[in-house]
């Protein structure tokens, strides 16, 4: 690939832009919070752990983290389920209003989070759901199941359509055919769908925060909870931040190799 | 490849039409019913047929007022940040290194800040630049810049926009990054015959590769800042005043703050509204561009 010149710059001041907030993030949660308000200090002077061992110790603090994961994990394997066939159905087949659903489904990802705050609240209320990861689970999938079929769909295109006639050939059924072919050649592809739906759910705030009052609060609602009522407790806001930052980044790890081809969304 | 027409791929489509119906038909019914009513509450209705969307587009009354200016605040920035994202994202994904352990670790950094929940990246920016304890704050306020988002409004504009250039330059540069490597390097071979210089390398080579992501990048990176709620929420509040308050904050302020029911879904729908026309016209470039690719290949 041709690059610019100068660009081991350029990548390296654009890292360090991106790197610089949040060592400051970290930085501030080893701190004690007399060492964060009196002095300006580039690095921790008296380190400590005291801001993680209370988020660790408290339950209202780490039963955050549990409830963020439990909707995240729902919301990504009920969006992988339904979004697997409907990518095989765009994908293969065209049907009475095929572009139009399909136009559809990407208007919803689109659709404002706060246009649907209060109606979800409502919905939610009504059926027995508010505050439980169910209700924050099905809510995300207004944006996450578009999505899914967005990049699945562009992975199943990427299979050869003769695999599946010489299946069909060869006595597979249809859903024998979609477990033990379709699947694993995609295996890629449901990862890049499963990435950025873990990604888009665990990011979201305030469908999350609406929906949820007390058992189901996931931790980012208790962040802004604690900073209004604590006053200034910097170093357990930003140790929590820090938290957050963490399975993100596990994530990204795991799936460092197909990142590129993922936010193309499999469509290069 | 032709695609055969099978109306039985309607059972495929069948689960993923119902589960966001359930999430988008439903409330969007809810907010079209709220929308043509008054209440004062204790759950009591009136009628008010299309008053509020008569309100809502008049800048003389204060819901109109309101909802232009945010409306007008939020295409103002949604212009400034794809004006400087989608540019600092091609260069930033042309320096990418070509090969070796340094390609991991630039895409993990590129791709950390995308996943960091956005009350956090708003949080991170507050500390970050805040006078007294952020370093960006601090050290702007010792170089003899009188820098404070909480009380000036170009301060707080500044910082917005530098947060999300920050939060989501990655998404365009790994968008176009993904784009350059379907790049063969057979590519660049000719053009190193022809002597083509590297503009015209960029030109006739990287940018027509870029052009479908390209497209991808400004639609989602539109429709995200558009929409963008949390992170100015979290560092400016809408303040100072209500130079930062984008038509997301103002919609929640109505609806949850003040549980205008009414005023809040007429809001929601001329909102979801403009952003359905800009999502169709998106979609329209989208899809003729996927047509007119291979037969621009068959000709040539």
């Amino acid at each position: 690939m041709h690059s610019i010149p100068g660009r081991r710059l350029i990548i390296s001041l654009f890292l360090i832009f991106l790197l610089l907030p949040i060592y400051w993030l970290v930085n501030m949660s080893f701190k004690t919070n007399s060492e964060i308000v009196t002095t300006m200090t580039l690095w921790p002077h008296q380190p400590t752990l005291e801001n993680y061992r209370r988020i660790f110790t408290d339950e209202s603090w780490y039963s955050g983290y549990i409830n963020s994961l439990t909707y995240v994990m729902i919301n990504t394997v009920i969006s992988i389920a339904v979004a697997l066939p409907a990518a095989y159905g765009f994908s293969r087949y065209r049907f009475l209003g095929d572009k139009h659903l399909f136009f559809w489904l990407l208007s919803n990802r689109m659709a404002p989070a706060a246009v649907f705050a209060l109606p979800f609240f409502n919905l939610y209320s009504a059926i027995n759901l508010f505050d439980t990861p169910w209700a924050v689970a099905l809510a995300h999938c207004i944006f996450n199941v578009p999505l899914a079929v967005w990049i699945l769909e562009g992975f199943v295109s990427g299979v050869p359509r003769e695999i599946d006639e010489t299946a069909f050939l060869d006595g597979y059924s249809f859903p024998r055919f979609f477990v033990k072919i379709l699947v694993p050649l995609i295996a890629s592809g449901i990862g890049v769908a499963a990435f950025f739906c873990f990604m888009f759910s665990w990011v979201e705030l305030l469908l999350a925060r609406t929906l949820t009052s007390v058992n189901a609060k996931p931790i980012s609602a208790i962040m802004t909870r604690t900073v209004s009522a604590a006053g200034m407790d910097w170093g357990l806001l930003a140790a929590a931040g820090v938290l957050t930052i963490i399975p993100g980044a596990l994530v990204i790890w795991f799936v460092r190799n197909y990142i590129a081809r993922g936010f193309a969304l499999g469509r290069v | 490849m032709d695609k055969t027409i099978n109306q039985k791929a309607w059972f495929l489509v069948l689960p993923v039409f119902a589960v966001v119906a359930f999430s988008a038909i439903l409330p969007l019914m809810t907010v079209v019913n709220y929308s043509m009513q008054d209440t004062f509450g204790n759950n009591q209705f009136f009628w008010n047929g299309v008053g509020w969307f008569k309100e809502l587009l008049d800048p003389s009354t204060d819901l109109g007022s309101r909802f232009l200016a945010s409306l007008g605040r939020n295409l103002l920035f949604s212009a400034i940040i794809l004006a400087i994202e989608v540019p600092l994202g091609i260069v930033v994904a042309l320096s990418m290194p070509r090969e070796g352990w340094t390609v991991a670790v630039c895409l993990v950094i590129l791709a950390l800040p995308l996943l960091i929940p956005w009350n956090v990246v708003g949080t991170i920016w507050q500390i970050f630049g805040r006078p007294d304890i952020g370093l960006l704050g601090y050290t702007l306020n010792s170089l003899g810049f009188d820098y404070n988002y909480v009380s000036n409004e170009f301060d707080a504009w500044a910082t917005v926009i530098v947060m999300d250039v920050w939060h989501w330059t990655s998404l365009v540069a790994l968008l176009c990054y993904a784009g350059l490597k379907s790049i063969p390097d057979a590519y660049y071979q000719a053009a190193q015959i022809d002597g083509a210089s590297r503009w015209a390398v960029f030109k006739a080579i990287q940018l027509p590769k870029m052009n479908r992501v390209l497209l991808i990048a400004v639609l989602l990176r539109f429709m995200d800042s558009f929409m963008i709620y949390t992170e100015p929420f979290v560092v400016t509040g809408g303040g100072p005043g209500n130079s930062t308050t984008f038509v997301s904050i103002e919609l929640v302020k109505i609806a949850l703050g003040q549980f205008d029911l009414g005023k809040a879904a007429a809001l929601s729908l001329v909102y979801n509204l403009i952003i359905l026309i800009v999502c169709w016209v998106f979609y329209t470039v989208m899809t003729n561009a996927g047509v007119e690719r291979p037969a621009k290949q068959g000709g040539a």
